[in-house]
């Protein structure tokens, strides 16, 4: 096994996590792809740690799964706040901050 | 070592592109559990077992049990599913999917390029992990500590809910009148 291979399924991860950021519309479906992106890029710090030997890619990996649950919770939290105040998950809804003046 | 890496990532990878091609939410996440299953096995193919054990039991555990809470208080069934196939349509996801295969293929060719080493098959010793983490991380792990202090009072005051009534008699005594 090479060491490209791992970095290839970790970049094949990162792609598809981004292709669903760009592509759904509902929050919870872009917050799921976050969570892919992350787990992602945790593959590529455990495959680097595992290449040289070292244990500084899994403590990576440690920061990046609290980082990630942080960011869930106050995800999820906002995702609750809009559905209580909009009643949808439409991230193209969501546009009260947009300027109505015409220029 | 080899066969296990191949095949739990091409589960791995099957199983993303489900995730972010399902219309029901809960459908994505049961998808997103195989996912992460795979990508533990990667780890452990990889030899990290401490970090195989924390992916099925944060995030395969954890992440994902919040984000089936979420789904069933939002009550999202059938008509989110609806709703989502009318946003699926090819003209929103080819120009994507275009740009990020563009941005995979120059990934994959920089990946290729560079010099390729083989993967040591041994396992990483336990023991350097925390040595590691509470030695010369230690200041990264008080700054997760705070990171996770932040996202329990974010996500408590921003959760909470505004109450219309004070209490539920006072809430008939209104509509009484």
């Amino acid at each position: 096994m090479q060491s490209y291979s791992v970095l290839v399924v970790a970049a094949i991860l990162f792609v598809l996590g981004l292709l669903g950021v760009l592509t759904r519309r509902n929050i919870i479906f872009i917050l799921i792809s976050i969570e892919i992106m992350l787990n992602a890029a945790g593959v590529a710090f455990v495959a680097a740690g595992a290449r040289w030997g070292q244990p500084d890619g899994q403590v990576m990996f440690l920061f990046i799964l609290a980082m990630a649950a942080s960011e869930v919770s106050v995800g999820l939290a906002l995702v609750m706040q809009v559905y209580h105040q909009h009643k949808t998950l439409d991230v193209s809804k969501l546009n009260n901050l947009k300027d109505d003046i015409e220029v | 070592m080899n066969y296990l890496f191949y095949i739990s990532s091409i589960v791995a990878i099957a199983a993303t592109v489900m995730v972010i091609t399902r219309h029901q939410p809960v459908h994505a996440l049961l998808y997103l559990v195989v996912s992460f299953l795979g990508v533990a096995m990667i780890f452990l193919s990889l030899g990290a077992p401490f970090v195989a054990t924390l992916e099925i039991i944060l995030y395969a555990g954890a992440i994902i049990v919040l984000f089936i809470f979420v789904v069933m208080m939002l009550n999202l069934g059938r008509e989110s599913a609806i709703q989502e196939r009318q946003w699926m349509q090819p003209k929103t996801w080819i120009g994507p999917s275009i740009l990020t295969a563009i941005l995979l293929g120059e990934l994959l060719v920089l990946l290729t390029m560079g010099g390729s080493a083989p993967m040591p098959q041994q396992t990483v010793d336990l023991k350097k992990i925390p040595l590691s983490l509470y030695g010369e991380y230690v200041i990264a792990v008080e700054l997760t500590g705070f990171l996770l202090m932040a996202g329990i009072v974010g996500a408590a005051h921003i959760g909470r809910h505004k109450k219309k009534y004070l209490h539920r008699f006072l809430k008939q005594e209104e509509e009484a009148v």
